[in-house]
Order: C-alpha cells, then sequence, then structure tokens
C-alpha cells in the first residue's frame, strides 16, 4: 500500500515537473502588519485580501505567518528579527504605516530579504533609498495626493486650506498635493498623529477665506474630521485621498461624508475580469464590501505567486527580476513597476455615494494617466 | 488672528477641557481616596463609547444610548473592583501599574472581539448635530455647547455630592484617615466599589459623548487617559476642583497652542518648516505647562494637604 501511494506520488511529480516551466519551489512569507489596536481595520483588509488570492491560488507549498504590529514600530522591528533569523521566511510584507515600514524595511532588504509593500510607500524608500528588494504594489505616498491636486485644478479651485498629520506619510501627502495644485493655499496645517479633535482646525478653516478643504487623515482620525467638520457649519468642499472614505471609515462617518471626492487608484466599479471576480468572492467570504487595502492585499499576493511561478524564490536575484516584471492580473486593469520598483498606474477620483442603505465610492472619472512617482529619477536602478 | 476666531478657539479649548474632566475627575478621586494608580481608566471610555453605540444603533436612540453607557460602564468599574482592583489596595504603585495594564489589554482585545476592528457609526442627535448662530453672526457647533454645558452640570452635581451629602463627607474621610473611618464603622469595602463606580460611570459617559463626534475604536481610550494624567498632576491629586482648574487649563492651553504656535514660527521661518515646528511643540505643551506649575507647586494647583 505505502509503495502504492509513493508511486502514485512519484508519478504526479514527474508529470508535474514534465508539465511546465512552474518551479513550485514553494515560499515562506511573513506578514507584519497591524490586527489590534487603533489602525486594525486596516491591517484586517490587507490580511483578508492577501489570504483569499492565496486560499483561491490553491498552493499549499506557500506558506503564511501573520503578526500583529500594534502600529508600534518598536515591536514591528522586533517581529521582523524573529521572522527572519528564526523562521527563516523568504519574503515579508504587510506592514501599512510609513514609520514603521521606515523601520523595518531598510534593514530586512539589507539582510537580503524581499519585501513587497502593500501599503505604505515613504518617500524615502522610492528615491536614493530604492532598493532592488523592494517592490511596492500599492502606491508612492504621494500618488494620491498628486491626483487630488489635479482634479482641484480641474474643479478649478483656487484657495485651498490642507490638512495631514505630522509624520512621514503626512508631509508626504501634503508634498505630493502642492506639486499637481496650481492655485493658492489657504492655510496648511500638521495636526498630531492620533489626534480625535479637530475643532481648532476647523475654526482656521472658517476663519482663513478658502474656497475648498483637503485632507489626509486615515484610519480614525478621518472619521473623527468628517463628523466635526460636518457638525461645525463649514459647508466648504472637502476632497481628499481613499484613505479618509474606504469602506471600512464610510460607515462609520455616515452621510456626512456624501457627495465627497476622493482619489484612488482602485475601486470596486473598475470594469475588469480580475476585479469584479475579487469583489464578488471577497464579498461572498467575508460578508462586507472590499476596500482599497484588501484590493492592495489581494495584488500584492497575486505579484508573488506570480513571480514564484517563474523563479526561486532562494535566488534573489532572479526572483526581484521576476517580480519586477509584473506578470500577474491586477484588480486596476494595467499595472506595471517604474525604474524604482513602484507602480506607474492610471489613478481615479471617486464620489461617496449611497447604494441602498450603503455608503460607497463610485468613479467619476480619471485624475492621472500613467502616473509615476516624482522620486523615480533620483533611483539608481534601471 | 481675528476677535471671533479667537473667541471660537476658546469655546474649543473650554469643551475639550471639559471633556477632560469627566475623565479626571474619576481618576482624582480613586487616586485620592484609594490611593490607586487606574491606568484601566481609559478602556473605561472605551467601554462606555461601544455601549453607547451598539444601544444607539439598536434602538435608533442616541439618549438611550447615553444612559447605557453609564450603566455598563458603571457596572464594569464594578465588576472590575471587585475582581481585580479590591486586591491591589496594600500592593505598591507599581503592583497596580502592572494589573491595570493588564486590564487595557485586555478589555481592548475583548471589545475587539466582540464589536470587530473596523471603527462604529455613532452620530449626534439630530437637533444637536447642526450649528447654531451665537452673537455678532458666528456659528459653533451645537453638540460642542451641549457638552460644555453638561460638563459644567456634572462639576456642579460633583461638587454638592462631595460637600452637601453623607456619601460626600465618607469620602473625604477616606481621603482623610481610611483607618479611623473603618474603626468609626463605615464599611470601607463598599465605600470603594461606590466611589469606583462613580469615577468608571463619569468615563464611560464621557466616552459617549466624545464618541458622537469622534471615532468609536478600540483604543480610544489611552490618548485621553495620559491627559487626565496630566490634568490630575497639575490639578493635585484628590482634588476634585484641582482636577476642573486643571482640565480646563489644558484644554485652553493644548488648543490656543496648535493654533498659535505655528503662526509664530512662522514669523521668522518658512511656512513648511514653521508648521512642521509648529506641530511638534505645540503638542508638547501641555507638558511643558505641566513642568512649570510643578516647579512653582509641587503638589499641584490645588493640594490637599495645603
Amino acid at each position: 500500500m505505502k509503495t502504492l501511494k509513493t508511486i502514485m506520488a512519484s508519478a504526479v511529480a514527474m508529470s508535474l515537473a514534465l508539465g511546465g516551466s512552474a518551479m513550485a519551489e514553494g515560499a515562506k512569507i511573513g506578514m507584519i502588519t497591524t490586527l489590534s489596536g487603533g489602525g486594525a481595520g486596516l491591517g484586517v483588509d490587507v490580511r483578508d485580501g492577501f489570504m483569499l488570492a492565496i486560499e483561491q491560488a490553491g498552493r499549499d507549498d506557500v506558506e503564511v505567518v501573520i503578526e500583529d504590529d500594534a502600529r508600534k514600530p518598536d515591536l514591528a522591528v522586533q517581529i521582523a528579527d524573529k521572522m527572519i533569523q528564526s523562521e527563516k521566511v523568504d519574503i515579508l510584507t504587510g506592514i501599512i504605516w510609513s514609520n514603521l515600514a521606515m523601520a523595518v524595511i531598510p534593514s530586512a532588504v539589507a539582510q537580503g530579504k524581499i519585501y513587497v509593500s502593500p501599503n505604505a510607500g515613504p518617500s524615502a524608500l522610492a528615491g536614493k533609498g530604492c532598493n532592488a528588494n523592494y517592490f511596492n504594489v500599492a502606491w508612492q505616498n504621494d500618488n494620491l495626493h498628486e491626483a487630488m491636486g489635479a482634479y482641484a485644478n480641474v474643479a478649478e479651485y483656487t484657495n485651498t486650506f490642507i490638512l495631514a498629520p505630522n509624520y512621514p506619510a503626512g508631509q508626504d501627502a501634503l508634498n505630493g498635493f502642492k506639486r499637481e495644485y496650481r492655485g493658492q493655499l489657504a492655510g496648511e496645517v500638521f495636526t498630531k498623529l492620533g489626534a480625535t479633535d479637530y475643532a481648532a482646525e476647523i475654526a482656521q478653516i472658517r476663519d482663513s477665506g478658502a474656497d475648498s478643504v483637503f485632507f489626509f487623515l486615515p484610519g480614525g482620525m478621518g472619521i473623527a474630521f468628517m463628523k466635526q467638520y460636518a457638525a461645525s457649519g463649514v459647508d466648504l468642499p472637502v476632497m481628499g485621498p481613499a484613505f479618509s472614505f474606504d469602506q471600512g471609515i464610510l460607515g462609520a462617518v455616515g452621510d456626512a461624508a456624501l457627495g465627497v471626492r476622493n482619489s484612488s487608484q482602485w475601486s470596486k466599479d473598475i470594469d475588469n475580469e480580475t476585479n469584479n471576480a475579487f469583489v464578488a468572492s471577497f464579498q461572498e467570504k467575508y460578508e462586507r464590501l472590499p476596500s482599497l487595502y484588501a484590493s492592495q492585499g489581494f495584488d500584492a499576493a497575486n505579484l508573488i505567486l506570480s513571480a514564484l511561478d517563474k523563479a526561486d524564490v532562494k535566488d534573489t536575484e532572479a526572483f526581484s527580476a521576476a517580480l519586477k516584471e509584473a506578470d500577474f492580473k491586477s484588480t486596476r486593469g494595467d499595472f506595471k513597476f517604474g525604474n524604482n520598483n513602484h507602480p506607474i498606474q492610471d489613478i481615479y477620483v471617486r464620489e461617496v455615494v449611497k447604494e441602498g442603505d450603503v455608503l460607497t465610492n463610485k468613479i467619476l472619472g480619471l485624475a492621472l494617466t500613467d502616473h509615476q512617482d516624482a522620486y523615480a529619477e533620483d533611483c539608481p536602478l534601471q | 488672528m481675528s476677535t471671533t476666531l479667537l473667541f471660537e478657539q476658546l469655546l474649543n479649548g473650554l469643551q475639550y477641557g471639559v471633556t477632560l474632566f469627566l475623565m479626571a475627575a474619576g481618576l482624582t478621586l480613586v487616586f485620592g481616596v484609594m490611593g490607586l494608580i487606574n491606568l484601566a481608566h481609559g478602556s473605561l471610555y472605551m467601554i462606555g463609547a461601544f455601549a453607547c453605540a451598539a444601544v444607539a444603533a439598536a434602538t435608533g436612540s442616541f439618549w438611550l444610548g447615553l444612559v447605557a453607557s453609564i450603566v455598563a460602564a458603571g457596572f464594569a468599574g464594578v465588576l472590575i473592583e471587585m475582581l481585580v482592583i479590591r486586591r491591589l489596595y496594600d500592593r505598591d504603585h507599581l503592583d497596580q501599574v502592572l494589573a491595570t495594564f493588564a486590564l487595557i489589554l485586555i478589555l481592548s482585545e475583548g471589545c475587539r472581539m466582540v464589536f470587530g476592528s473596523f471603527p462604529l457609526y455613532l452620530d449626534t442627535p439630530d437637533f444637536l448635530s447642526g450649528p447654531v448662530t451665537l452673537f455678532g453672526g458666528f456659528q459653533y457647533s451645537a453638540y460642542r455647547l451641549a457638552i460644555i454645558l453638561v460638563g459644567g452640570l456634572v462639576a456642579l452635581g460633583l461638587y454638592l455630592l462631595i460637600t452637601k451629602t453623607r456619601l460626600g463627607i465618607r469620602i473625604r474621610a477616606g481621603e482623610a484617615d481610611r483607618e479611623m473611618i473603618a474603626a468609626l464603622g463605615v464599611n470601607i469595602a463598599t465605600l470603594y466599589t461606590i466611589v469606583f463606580a462613580i469615577g468608571a460611570a463619569l468615563a464611560g459617559f464621557a466616552g459617549a459623548m466624545m464618541g458622537a463626534i469622534q471615532s468609536v475604536q478600540v483604543g480610544m481610550g489611552e490618548p485621553v487617559l495620559i491627559l487626565a494624567f496630566v490634568v490630575i498632576v497639575i490639578g493635585g491629586i484628590g482634588s476634585i476642583k484641582g482636577a476642573l482648574i486643571g482640565s480646563i487649563l489644558v484644554g485652553v492651553v493644548d488648543t490656543l497652542g496648535r493654533v498659535t504656535l505655528p503662526g509664530f514660527f512662522n514669523l521668522f521661518m518658512d511656512t513648511a518648516a514653521a508648521n512642521s515646528v509648529g506641530a511638534a511643540l505645540s503638542s508638547m505643551s501641555i507638558y511643558v505647562l505641566m513642568a512649570i506649575i510643578l516647579i512653582f507647586k509641587p503638589e499641584g494647583l490645588v493640594s490637599n494637604n495645603a
């Protein structure tokens, strides 16, 4: 009996080996993401999107180890060390926040590991600090804000008040907006990261004579801001990147978000086969609508899987070359990497609408086409 | 800066201070009467907010939610006091800090297991959701005005409770000399449970009121807790009056710091640098305030031993 099994197993293995170019070496992936505390919704979405893709691929030779960083840089570094040294993972992924990314990624890639970012894309890692082993499958931090700056020109806003938290991604955000925006600034404010009370800032907006407001406040900060803004009686048009209006947040903001314009590289109504299948299967499995974070997790997993089909993960050079080809079906449609391993992609403007009882986003149009980040030229990679 | 803007910011500072007071009052009572450092006070704030959001979503009434927040946080307070805190009174502060820190982790993760990782929806009642026009055509959020009003009433209520009732006499006596009032036949265990429950209910109430204009999510209590500790250190540990003065001082200084510091640095720096330096310094402003006050008044503004 045992012999029979062995023979059959080797026959299957033979047919696989002869059947195609598949390397089928398998890989161990370490995911460090935020699953508890304030920003947990984002990490949960990335994880769920990622695991959905792994499950759909049906590959049991790919092992994913998931750990919670609780949004703490020191904890993220500890987990990364453990994953690299004792669990011997081949690829790291999962970090949501740019300050955590800056604490983990440079040392991980220096140790020869591959890092595929499903979210954070700090500018410091896109320009001179780019690395052949670091890939960002979501965006460079500035991108969505640049799109909103471009949209502000189209909407003919000339005096915008801009607002972001005081941390790397917040500074990238306002720089990104200003890069494309041609009008004047009515004011520019950095708030404390994690702040929940925006009365003082809203009073400044009211007093500034602005004709529109742009803000980047991810997670709970955006919820607090939108509710307080709606109650304050200031009725200037509001715009922001998708992070302030993603699916996980809209329910908590409520009708105060209706009609707000926001920019995103992904939306659930992008009409292509991959995306339609992704939205349907995500909804079926998790009983909620996917957010852009979920789509990023899904794309990150599919990117890694596509490279695993082409190269052995132990051969870092060949594997990162396979990643760079970006030969996978993205939920966004067209997708390719620039020289600095950051995406070149279309960015859309969306509007918050109500579908039945559920608040969600609908695409209005393209803000930027085949957009690449501004730091790519400083990156020595080809 | 125009006068209306300054006035609006003062109102914002006052409103912020009043909310801090609801947190700090409970914290300072518990510390003053029982000598206990309770880090889990922020979790009670969170429990209040979640209870309010859950009940408001189920019944459609914010007011029922508000009642639920007080009941839930008060009840959680009684449970926590009887199961955990009671064993800590005779231990040193390090044990108390460790145990109540563990409570933060347990309650946060418990909340996440029950309600999920995504923020809950909780909105202000309809008639308070818009702005009201104050004198001179200047608009202010009705809900924030209501918070100032309610906070003032709670402060008055606490003052009457402490100075005019039998319970208040026992609380003050407990602060002054706990062996003596135990010897006089007061059931000190019950008194402690009641004081802890009052503090918890106030924190839950604050959580529900702030949850309606902020976001109801796991971990929402800890940032407020840190500020509440600053407040009671400034005000003088154990003093309700000190907590009131301290919280309004902190609220106003924090708000005005956020508004004025970037402008101040802009006088001699370029805008981008002034914004980040101003933002960084304004988040330190209340700690600078605390340091200055402690230099001149090491026991806080209102000292119990005076």
